[in-house]
């Protein structure tokens, strides 16, 4: 018989979800992805200043902060066609990269990895064994038997107090969950390992930033660091030089602990390399500008159709027209006044909600195109651009990804596995580990070009009295993001942002093409629909952010899981 | 004492960046002593977990919807605190409770929490908070000052400056833009 499951909300997130999908013989045949906020920002932002949008930007969302104010600054430089200093290139570029590294951490062990990890199964490894297993892996040096033996100890402690707080919602002793206690044992413990390591990046963020949540340092036009080598009320190198010590401390994690894990916990799930595919347009954009003018990228970007890597299209830089003209949003299905698809540029934002109505409007969130297809966006698109344009790095650790987890699987695993659901996870691994040569790579570019005498961080930006017209484009860790801006006279006139999740979580289009959730969850096997654990898996193997997607209208009194037959 | 006083909340959702305002009127009102911290934590969730561990006391503000009538200021203590926010979801990825069971799990859960909690009225779209919320944000900086003074901590304050409550961000935002666009 078919049901219909209703997850309202999708936990674990940021923001408001609402999954539907109707179950036909033990699988999802159709799914249904609805942002349960609105949007308001760009109301907020009109007739205002384009050199403060970005500090309400960075208030849209709780995890994005520096990604919003980045986006928003670009935007403003790139209508201006303002150039940017080397210096607040790079200093903007370690934040980038060290804010994606601590998101990419926080997302697998702290938000994903109990769709996977049984913790109460954790409880009953044996910590020698957990070990064995662990130095197979990788040599990190905590993963010796007396720390296994610890942190089961504090889990044992943590669980008796019935307080399981963070780990409340997770699906314990579900049939589809299939790690041994000793592999369960391992992943906690790095759990609790990555409590610490992501401060480090975070602290990355607040020496550069000036501080955390909420960086201080951008303006339109550069950063607001002041460079002196001497003065110790600048950037300093001695700060220089500890921040180069945090880089490395998370690199050492990112290699030794979390990319083995992703690579381990694959090759037990290896099944799921069929599921989850969905959308497989892949969109991304260049990202660590090398230049002033933004048109030298340390990361190349671009755009695959069809997962057909040897039709790759690069985009070029912040002012390539591939990328400017080939964005539109529908509002066919979402809860906005009339049935339109339009530039960004060219929106409006008149909410007009209806019922959830199943071939009609369903979702705050707009349905966005890339040259009239749904495209998916994030580390997974990132990752097969960069492996699609030849980028060494990226080929080097994916590369390193599929040997590790083939030789695991005990069978060749290919590069098209990674069109999955655990797929997005090992691009995910693959792309933190590029970061870190990324964040190597900027941090020697300051100092160089600081020991040439370049201590130059601003450039002042002049409004003209007409309309002007930009964008700014960021590839953040949940992937494309796009601040649109429309000046006249110096103010604000109109502004929309096209957020990863915007593209990911889309409902369905002005041609009913389901967005990526929706199409990469038909055919998703359930085998208790009580507990949906293998839709969460894939929904949240996205990263969804849905708190800019659209904004909070109520939270409370809400079932979790709602099944009924039709 | 190792004390952090912090807001909680989203600025651009009226009264639900009460607390983050809670904050911003303390600082303005009086000089925090020596040991006492603030913060504006916005919405972020883990980030915040560097700055509440290890703490002898963490003073939390945060809008909460207990069912009281909008502006009523409510004070809770200990076990009760992630309790409470265990009921409510949170919009955000890692809410409270989990910010505090992941303090516990690295064994450096803050000493004691106190919750100063304050029922919103609209969480629309909108900097402007409503009247009944907006008129009580002097009053809740008045009772953290009042939770320091019952610990022993003398509390100075500053010359009086009225509190605006049209002001759109935090003084700090805009000293730093500026700065950067001189």
């Amino acid at each position: 018989m078919a049901q219909r499951i209703t997850i309202d909300p999708v936990t674990r997130i940021e923001g408001h979800l609402r999954i539907d999908c109707a179950i036909d013989n033990g699988r999802v045949s159709k799914a249904w992805a609805s942002g349960q906020m609105w949007r308001g920002i760009e109301l907020i932002l009109k007739d205002r200043d384009p050199r403060e949008a970005w500090l309400f930007t960075q208030r849209i969302c709780g995890v994005c902060t520096t990604v919003h104010a980045i986006a928003s600054v670009r935007s403003v430089e790139n209508a201006l066609n303002l150039e940017v200093p080397l210096n607040a290139q790079y200093i903007r570029n370690i934040l980038m990269a060290a804010h994606a590294i601590q998101d990419h951490i926080v997302h697998f062990y702290h938000l994903s990895a109990l769709d996977w990890v049984d913790v109460t199964s954790a409880l009953k490894a044996d910590p020698k064994k957990t070990a064995t297993l662990a130095q197979g892996l990788s040599n990190w040096h905590l993963n010796s038997a007396q720390e296994f033996t610890d942190a089961q100890n504090k889990l044992k402690g943590f669980v008796g107090t019935g307080q399981l707080g963070i780990f409340t919602n997770g699906y314990w002793g579900h049939p589809a969950m299939h790690l041994s206690p000793e592999a369960n044992l391992l992943a906690t413990t790095h759990y609790l390992q990555a409590l610490e390591v992501q401060r480090k990046a975070n602290m990355i963020v607040s020496i550069l930033g000036g501080k955390t949540p909420h960086i201080q340092n951008l303006a339109v036009g550069g950063v607001a660091n002041p460079i002196n080598t001497d003065s110790p009320s600048t950037l300093t190198m001695e700060r220089l030089f500890y921040v180069k010590t945090l880089i490395d401390e998370l690199g050492a994690f990112v290699n030794n602990v979390y990319f083995q894990d992703v690579c381990a916990i694959g090759a037990f799930y290896k099944d799921w390399t069929a599921y989850g595919a969905g959308v497989t347009n892949y969109l991304s954009v260049p990202e660590f500008p090398m230049d002033t003018k933004g048109t030298v990228f340390d990361l190349p970007g671009g755009y695959i159709p069809n997962g057909d890597i040897s039709k790759f299209r690069p985009i070029s830089g912040f002012q390539d027209e591939f990328i400017r003209k080939g964005v539109q949003e529908s509002i066919k299905h979402s809860w906005y006044d009339g049935n339109w698809t339009r530039h960004p540029w060219e929106e409006d934002t008149e909410p007009h909600f209806t019922e959830f109505q199943d071939d009609g409007k369903y979702s705050w969130v707009k349905a966005p195109t890339f040259y009239d297809k749904p495209a998916q966006v994030g580390p997974l698109a990132n990752v097969l651009c960069m492996y699609a344009a030849g980028h060494a790095p990226t080929r080097k650790y994916t590369d390193k990804a599929l040997a590790t987890v083939s030789s695991l699987a005990g069978g060749k695993v290919p590069i098209t596995a990674l069109h999955s659901t655990i797929g997005r996870h090992a691009a995910r691994a693959v792309r933190a580990a590029v970061l870190y040569e990324t964040l190597q790579k900027q941090w020697q570019a300051l100092i160089d070009n600081i020991g040439k005498g370049d201590t130059k961080t601003f450039n002042k930006p002049e409004f003209p009295q007409g309309e002007i017209r930009g964008v700014g484009l960021h590839e953040a860790p949940r992937g494309v993001l796009s601040h649109w801006i429309v000046i006249k006279g110096g103010k604000i006139k109109n502004y929309q942002a096209v957020v990863p999740s915007t593209w990911n979580s889309g409902p369905r289009n002005a041609q009913d093409a389901p967005g990526p959730y929706e199409a990469s969850l038909v055919g998703t096997p359930v085998a208790d629909p009580e507990k949906p654990l293998e839709v969460l898996r894939t929904v949240h193997s996205f990263d969804p952010c849905l708190a800019c997607a659209i904004h909070m209208v109520d939270t409370e009194n809400k079932e979790i899981v709602k099944v009924k037959a039709f | 004492m190792n004390i952090l006083v912090l807001g909680i909340g989203n600025l651009l959702l009226q009264d639900e960046g009460a607390g983050v305002r809670a904050v911003e009127e303390f600082g303005r009102k009086y000089l925090p002593p020596p040991g006492v911290e603030l913060l504006d934590g916005g919405t972020s969730g883990i980030e915040l977990l560097q700055y509440i561990q290890g703490r002898d006391l963490l003073i939390l503000i945060d809008v909460v919807k207990s069912g009281n009538p909008p502006g009523t200021i409510i004070r809770l203590q200990g076990a009760d605190v992630p309790a409470l926010f265990q009921k409510k979801i949170s919009p955000h990825q890692l809410g409270v409770s989990d910010l505090l069971a992941a303090a516990m799990l690295t064994d450096r859960m803050p000493r004691k929490v106190v919750l100063f909690g304050i029922e919103p009225e609209s969480i629309g779209t909108g900097l402007q908070m409503s009247g009944k919320v907006g008129g009580k944000i002097g009053r809740l900086a008045d009772l953290v000052a009042s939770e320091l003074v019952s610990l022993g901590l003398n509390i100075a304050t500053k010359s009086a400056i009225p509190y605006e409550a049209k002001s759109a961000l935090p003084d700090a935002d805009f000293v730093a833009a500026g700065a950067a666009l001189r």
